[in-house]
């Protein structure tokens, strides 16, 4: 589609969509600088302490349980990122490579956490996991600390299999306009399966697994549903965390918290894009 | 054996993908099984399974309590989750769709950047763009406040809006979380649109609207049947968006599964309640992609 005359009603809805989009993050980061404890009225910024303005973020900062989660969250994005970019990159190639037996049968099955509601997921993998650690505990007479039970593990290996079929669905969008003959050339050349893997399949589909790896990475980062029914005392995530804050009272606490995720999230993003723009 | 390794390409592929096939087979296919097996059981006292089969899980969501009489409260909640999902994703195409038409004709350079703001709410996070809603709806909060003010400057007397928590406090929520989900595979199929179709539309004789209505609007159909998928299918089963900004009036099928396994403790019936979520989202995805024919535009998203 080209850029043609606009009619001014279509500019004007954009704009007001625009605005739709952003006003609650404007309102997010205002009220972080908020003066009243409770934050239900803005009663001017705030002045107190060492910080100053930044009373909040200062405060945010020498909360144990905050840190804490913020570790859990990064642990958990960067493991589940990490394991579900190198076996969906595999299941890319073996889709779109190779003729196996099974292939239809994985093929639907990546589809399926696609159009399936998250909780449908999340419940049965949460059914899953106490039928299996109950009867575990049980057979080997485990008790106490030394149970199996939820915690940061059941949390990591479920992120990684939701974010399995979207790594798999990007990387073989890459790898579906990709010109064989380089491959045999290599080959040709006297390079075995080994180096033409390393020195020409990879580095032309390392753009298609970064961009699965930073959709893993922000999947795992911004789930919600699934944590919440894998997760066990001492790996609470962030958004766990905040939703159980919301349930209670809410100071401009959750804001700072917001407001260093947002600019956090932005700077790794402009970081990725300049990355990318540079290739 | 490398040697066959090398030579068996079926050997190959399966061994690529083994570990894919370990996780959706762990994580994904015995779970749903399991679901389905637990959600014929029952409760014992202490909120245990017993498995055992029984129907009354599924007699019991569709209003036939055991007694034999009819209580539609889950009905009721299944009913209400799916007006829910239906009106977030009618105002969520609405909105989306002038937005990415906005993108898809603006000059080819400015196209990222624009689509780039698109995501930028998305990358906050999803709880977080919750409590920010309610920052701004509740009684004191800031709509009321700048409506206030405005109409104090008409010198008129403002009753503020009593939106959280409600129903329509929910609604927006929604529309707001899953709105980027449908402007992204919109603008896709808009932007694959040849030109030379506007042309030949304009020179046979077409105004504006109707070269919309016969051209842009049919082929960007795919943008709109895979947008659909990607708000209602989280649509229908979230209940944080309920639980948050709904109070505890608003009870969705993603609230009644959740209660199930925490504060009621009967993993069975939510379990069955399940089985039903994800059949009815199934049956709806299944006669709108058929209906409608499911492009690439999901894998565009």
């Amino acid at each position: 589609m080209s850029s043609t005359k606009r009619s001014p009603w279509i500019t004007l809805s954009a704009l007001l969509i625009y605005f739709f989009l952003y006003a609650p993050i404007v309102v997010l980061i205002v009220f972080a600088f908020n003066s009243s404890k409770t934050n239900i009225v803005f009663e001017g910024v705030v002045n107190q302490g060492a910080c100053g303005p930044f009373y909040w973020f200062c405060k945010l900062f020498s909360n144990d349980d905050v840190l804490d989660a913020a570790k859990n969250t990064l642990t958990i994005a960067f493991i589940s990122t990490i394991v579900s970019a190198i076996i969906g990159t595999m299941a890319a190639l073996a889709l779109q490579r190779y003729d196996f037996p099974v292939k239809r049968a994985s093929e639907a099955a990546l589809y399926i956490p696609i159009v399936i509601p998250e909780i449908v997921m999340g419940i049965g993998i949460l059914v899953f996991f106490s039928a299996l650690f109950t009867w575990f505990n049980s057979t080997f007479g485990l008790v106490g600390d030394g149970r199996l039970a939820m915690g940061l593990g059941t949390v990591i290996v479920s992120h990684i299999a939701f974010s399995i079929p979207f790594v798999t669905l990007v990387v073989r969008a890459r790898l579906h306009g990709f010109d064989k003959s380089l491959e045999e050339a290599a080959m040709d050349l006297g390079a075995n399966e080994f180096t033409t893997f390393r020195r020409v399949t990879f580095p032309l589909i390392a753009p298609g697994v970064l961009s699965g790896a930073l959709l893993a990475f922000t999947l795992s980062l911004d789930d919600f549903i699934i944590t919440f029914f894998t997760t066990g005392p001492g790996s609470t995530t962030l958004p766990i965390y905040v939703y159980g804050l919301l349930r209670r009272i809410v100071t401009p606490e959750v804001n700072a918290l917001s407001t260093i995720w947002i600019l956090t999230v932005l700077i790794v993003v402009f970081i990725s894009q300049r990355l990318e723009a540079r290739r | 054996m490398i040697q066959t390794l090398r030579e068996n390409k079926k050997l190959q592929g399966l061994l690529l993908i083994l570990p894919t096939l370990l996780w959706m087979f762990g994580l994904l296919i015995i779970p749903l099984i399991l679901t389905f097996v637990t959600s014929f059981g029952g409760r014992s006292a202490d909120g245990n399974v017993i498995y055992r089969f029984s129907l009354n899980n599924y007699l019991r969501l569709i209003g036939l309590t055991p007694e034999g009489g009819f209580d539609p409260l889950y009905l009721q909640i299944i009913w209400r989750s799916l007006t829910l999902a239906f009106q977030t994703t009618i105002l969520v195409i609405l909105m989306a769709y002038p937005l990415a038409y906005f993108i898809a004709r603006a000059p080819a350079k400015r196209r990222n950047t624009l689509l780039f703001l698109v995501l930028v709410p998305l990358w906050t996070n999803f709880v977080i763009r919750i409590y920010a809603w309610i920052m701004i709806l509740r009684t004191q909060g800031v709509l009321n406040s700048v409506i206030g003010w405005l109409v104090g400057l008409a010198g008129g007397h403002f009753q503020p809006f009593e939106l959280y928590p409600s129903q329509s406090a929910v609604l927006i929520g929604m529309v707001y979380e899953f709105l980027p989900f449908m402007i992204l595979p919109i603008y896709t199929s808009l932007e694959k649109i040849d030109n030379s179709l506007f042309e030949a539309a304009a020179d046979l004789g077409a105004n504006a609207l109707r070269t919309f209505w016969r051209v842009t609007l049919p082929l960007s159909m795919p943008g709109v049947v895979a947008g659909t998928i990607l708000v209602f299918v989280p649509v229908i089963g979230t209940f944080i968006v309920s639980d948050i900004l709904g109070g505890r009036q608003v009870i969705l099928v993603g609230n009644l599964i959740q209660r199930q396994f925490l504060d009621a403790r009967d993993p069975a019936f939510g379990s069955a309640a399940s089985i039903f979520l994800m059949l009815m989202t199934l049956i709806v995805t299944l006669y709108y992609t058929r209906r409608f024919g499911f492009g690439e535009e999901i894998a565009a998203a």
